[in-house]
């Protein structure tokens, strides 16, 4: 179930908004689902400063690799360890504990060009659809 | 097999105090050994009988399947037989006992047999020179694209930055084209398989170095516009480079250089039966025209009156290699090339292509056919219907073992859906393949019947299904011993 | 007469053109323009296998072979003594006829025994991880370059002028395919500025010679730089593993175990390297799992690493290696093992400096290099090397490697374990009496 409260980009990631201007940022069931068994993440170190859809790390599954791109622009606060020591996290639970970064935003008004969660499911369906 | 030996490595056979050979005594009197911290503390290896090695891995082979054994139908991988002679010859001392810093007049015999060898493929792909320094097809890829590049260079045009790849290329073309600095463009196909010259038109300008194109393609199809690509890349300024592992569907019948091809690169392991080893020694000799021959990667043979001797062309782009290339695979192509002739060559391309285009027809009404035309050495299949059941081309792969074949390439070219790419090659009995074809046709009704039997294969097979996801995970890649 | 390699007749082919719906081989070509398709080639008239092994009996017969000469030519290709097992392992047409080993449920064979390769040679060099191996020892110190400025994110490749000088030749050239700088340093002006991704050394030196490899370590880590060492893999049987001078990347010429000189190929690129890079290491690795029945298995893990994954981005381009040039050397140390490689090692050793004590004894012979070598020498002869070699030739001995064109009247001598004493004193001899 795709999650309402938080919002989507096209690259399939995902934002949920914390208190005191942060954001708590992974990627999507769909991303995960197609990329197979996550193996490996590459993150970015706290203090990076990232701009919105910049690629920011790499996901690699067994048959992949795939970029990470930041749904908003600010800077990396940290990283989700657990799920970089333990992948499998990124396909059990992409939108709870298999998390990734933690960024402080530099223009929440950036929110308003993401899709919420019924936009981004029809987005998704459409996809689908193309094959 | 010894019940238990099947999951032992070296350590558990590992004894101290065995040997494995023998070796003589020393017979001059002993130097002074140099200070201790130079010298090893300890050397830890596995002590083993000379027994216990050739069983360790007689064994070991019995889990393999390979070529000797059965039909082996890889996409663009050219699996034919490897004769039998030619590992004969290429064991001959006066070809392995020989050290590429003799001199030259020690070796006149490996130098005419190089030559020749360069002569031949230049004849056979329509080209004016021949460098056999690569080692492998990616090595070839290299050299072409780095004399591509010098070419360019050299002509002061050193804005061209840009490679232009089709949508089917295989994997090592990009990658190559990255480690010579290049940036990579990719050029769509059609919905009939050929390049879309419209986007080729537009890709084209005066920034492209390049067009590498594989011909025929690794859909398996001959691109009959090949006089319009021709025209167009070389009226823009560009060349026209191949990557000549198809060339089994060309052999003896279409000059390259004829096509319009500035150079191609090939693979002595895939066209020209050099075993393929589980992964190599290949050789991947490039062929080029005359507009290219000074750049060629050094050094080449030569012929004065003299004899033979080394040369190093002009401009060349450098050395691949410590040496010469791989020699002791260029001495198969060599002999291969001597049994079969022109006609021979020209055989192997018809029945090559004979054989590719009666799987086509015996299997097109069980998987789905993207391009439905005549093939050439290789076809291309999509197990889309079958992934309407829930059923993926990996699961039809891996059934395949069960009845005893080596799948076909798989999941390439990526611009086919769940792609099976199946190059028989012209070895190949029409009994080898009606038999493969039955177990397709039966894997195909097994998708729709019974597909769990599919999605849990092999059953069969040494290993089941291996599990890569705990392979990347964990990362065993070594025992260690410590003493 | 048809030919043996095509398994059907006419008969056979005629069936299949009814089946596909063509009356003639021809019409399946038509997509070729008619122009292309008829192409003339002259080539020579094919000959059966009875004649060829006879013609190409000929042109190996032409050839001074290390069999029937005492050879002391070394220059980074050796002569060193097979076991006969490693070469009947490596004839079984299952070891040599298959592919590489993609589908793993019926490759076992293979990836296990790459897995051995990778553990043995860990073993030898002391470092963490291996690749598969690449296309030689040449190669592999340039992609150990390419990996250095990779991790490093620098561009500069600094060589000491003490490496094999065709190394160099080959590290130049893929440098310059990615647009990176070389720069060639002399042992005693190691100077490595903060644009330096890698100093690239060989132990022991293409002179022979050892060098103080820690200390090039150091000078490397202090200006953030990886030390890449090429070493001799023989001389790991006595000599100190280039992992405890504090090596990053340890590549090799795995032509000397277990494989003929085989005029410079096939050879291996041993590549070895500390765990950290793991990522960034290229070519085929093979890592162990368990497969569905829950029993051990191998597998080629990390593939995203490879051309067919990440195309564009990929660590290297290299698809097909030396596959079975690396289980011969698998083979070879298992044989071998501890004791025996260690006792090789001896033997060159021991005999190399009986001889360049005897050869330096010869008036007008002296030995270059003092300091400590393994199986190599430089000696500064008293006439022109080209001469002594041709002389030598004569008399049936290869002798050692010109090096006129680095250091006036000299030449580099090897010695290993294949020559025996009759054969050095008889070098002797002939030098002497020239």
């Amino acid at each position: 179930m795709t999650p309402k409260e938080y919002k989507y980009s096209p690259e399939h990631e995902w934002i949920c908004l914390e208190p005191e201007g942060k954001g708590r940022m992974g990627i999507t069931d769909y991303a995960q689902s197609h990329l197979g068994d996550v193996v490996f993440l590459e993150l970015p170190s706290p203090g990076t400063q990232v701009k919105q859809l910049g690629k920011i790390g790499e996901v690699e599954s067994i048959k992949a690799v795939s970029d990470i791109f930041t749904p908003v622009s600010g800077e990396v606060l940290e990283i989700n360890q657990t799920v970089i020591d333990e992948p499998q996290l990124l396909n059990q639970e992409p939108y709870g504990n298999g998390w990734l970064v933690r960024l402080k935003l530099s223009n929440p008004a950036e929110l308003d060009a993401l899709m919420n969660s019924d936009e981004y499911d029809a987005y998704i369906a459409k996809l689908e659809e193309e094959g | 097999m010894e019940t238990g030996m099947r999951y032992k490595t070296l350590p558990d056979i590992s004894r101290p105090g065995k040997v494995g050979c023998s070796l003589p005594e020393l017979d001059v009197p002993p130097a002074e050994l140099p200070q201790p911290e130079l010298l090893r503390q300890e050397l830890v290896l596995p002590e083993v009988s000379e027994v216990e090695v050739v069983r360790y891995f007689t064994a070991l082979s019995h889990l393999n399947y390979a070529v000797d054994l059965g039909f082996y139908p890889l996409g663009s991988c050219t699996m034919k037989y490897n004769p039998k002679w030619h590992e004969d010859v290429a064991r001959f001392p006066g070809f392995t006992s020989i050290h590429p810093c003799q001199s030259v007049g020690s070796v006149q015999g490996a130098l005419q047999l190089m030559f020749e060898l360069q002569e031949y493929l230049a004849e056979i792909t329509g080209m004016s020179a021949t460098s056999l320094a690569p080692m492998a097809g990616a090595q070839g890829e290299l050299a072409a694209i780095l004399m591509m590049k010098a070419y360019h260079w050299a002509r002061g045009d050193e804005a061209r930055n840009k490679i232009l790849i089709p949508d089917t290329a295989h994997g090592t073309n990009p990658a190559t084209a990255a480690m010579c600095g290049f940036e990579v463009n990719t050029v769509p196909s059609t919905k009939e398989g050929n390049i879309d010259l419209d986007s080729l038109k537009a890709a084209m300008n005066e920034k492209v170095a390049a067009l590498t194109l594989t011909m025929p393609t690794t859909l398996g199809l001959f691109d009959p516009q090949m006089a319009e690509i021709n025209q167009l890349v070389h009226q823009n300024g560009g060349l026209l480079c191949s990557d000549g592992a198809n060339l089994n569907a060309l052999l003896g019948r279409v000059k390259f250089g004829d096509l319009g091809f500035d150079c191609v690169q090939l693979n002595l392991h895939k066209t020209f039966s050099t075993p393929h080893g589980g992964g190599g020694p290949g050789s991947g000799p490039v062929c080029v025209k005359s507009s290219l021959a000074d750049f060629l990667p050094s050094p080449l043979v030569a012929k004065d009156g003299k004899g033979y001797t080394f040369i190093s062309p002009a401009k060349s782009i450098g050395r691949l290699g410590a040496a010469y290339g791989n020699f002791g695979v260029m001495v198969k192509a060599y002999a291969y090339i001597r049994s079969l002739g022109a006609e021979g060559l020209r055989e192997v391309s018809t029945n090559a292509v004979i054989n590719a285009n009666y799987i086509k027809e015996k299997l097109k009404d069980y998987y789905y056919l993207p391009y439905d035309r005549t093939c050439m050495h290789e076809v291309v299949f999509s197990g889309r219907k079958q992934k309407a059941k829930g059923v993926r081309t990996l699961d039809i792969a891996k059934r395949l073992l069960d009845y005893g074949f080596h799948p076909p390439t798989i999941y390439f070219p990526l611009v086919v859906d769940e792609a099976i790419m199946i190059e028989p090659t012209e070895t190949e009995s029409k009994e080898t393949l009606d038999a493969f074809i039955e177990a397709m046709q039966a894997i195909a009704r097994e998708a729709e019947e019974t597909p769990d039997i599919l999605r849990t294969a092999p059953h069969n097979t040494p290993s089941q299904r291996l599990d890569e996801t705990t392979a990347a995970r964990s990362l065993d890649l070594r025992w260690q011993m410590n003493d | 007469m048809p030919s043996p390699y095509l398994s059907n007749t006419d008969a056979d082919r005629g069936v299949m053109l009814q089946e596909i719906g063509v009356s003639s081989a021809e019409e399946l070509f038509q997509d070729i323009p008619e122009k292309f398709r008829h192409a003339r080639f002259t080539l020579p008239s094919p000959l059966s296998e009875l004649e060829l092994k006879k013609e190409l009996g000929h042109l190996a017969d032409l050839n001074a072979n290390t069999g029937d000469y005492a050879c002391f030519l070394g220059a980074g290709y050796y002569q060193h003594f097979v076991p006969s097992v490693v070469g009947h392992i490596i004839a079984r047409g299952e070891f040599y006829t298959p592919y590489t080993p993609y589908q793993a449920e019926i490759s076992q064979g293979t990836l296990q025994a790459i897995y051995e390769y990778q553990s043995l040679v860990c073993q030898l060099t002391g470092m963490e991880v291996s690749n598969a191996g690449m296309y030689d020892g040449s190669t592999a110190a340039a992609e150990a370059a390419l990996m250095a400025c990779r991790i490093t994110g620098k561009s500069k490749v600094a060589v000491l002028s003490t490496v094999n000088p065709k190394y160099t030749e080959v590290v130049d050239t893929y440098v310059i395919g990615r647009n990176l700088l070389l720069e060639n340093m002399q042992p005693d002006s190691v100077k490595l500025t903060s644009d330096c991704a890698c100093l690239v050394v060989q132990q022991p030196n293409f002179f022979g010679y050892f060098e103080d490899v820690g200390a090039y370590a150091r000078k490397a880590h202090d200006a953030g730089a990886l030390l890449i060492v090429v070493v001799d893999p023989v001389s790991l049987g006595m000599f100190k593993p280039p992992a405890d001078y504090g090596a990053d990347i340890v590549v090799a010429e795995g032509q000397s175990l277990g494989n003929p000189v085989s005029f410079g190929g096939p050879g291996l690129g041993i590549f070895t390297c500390r765990k950290e890079y793991l990522r960034q290491l290229p070519g085929r690795i093979v890592g162990r799992t368990v497969d569905a029945a829950g029993k051990p298995g191998y597998v080629m893990t990390l593939q995203t690493r490879e051309q067919h994954i990440r195309r564009g981005q990929a660590t290297s381009n290299i698809c097909t290696n030396e596959a079975l040039v690396a289980l011969a050397v698998t083979v070879y140390l298992a044989t071998l093992g501890k004791q025996g490689l260690r006792r090789v090692a001896e033997l060159c050793y021991h005999k190399s400096h009986y001889a360049a004590t005897r050869i330096s004894q010869l008036e007008g012979y002296s030995l270059v290099f003092p300091q400590h070598f393994f199986k190599e020498f430089v000696i500064r002869c008293p006439i022109v090397p080209q001469q002594i070699n041709k002389a030598l030739l004569d008399k049936g001995i290869i002798g050692g490697l010109d090096l006129s064109h680095m250091i006036d009247n000299s030449m580099l001598f090897c010695v290993t374990e294949v020559n025996t004493r009759q054969e050095i004193d008889r070098l002797v001899q002939v030098l002497g009496a020239l």
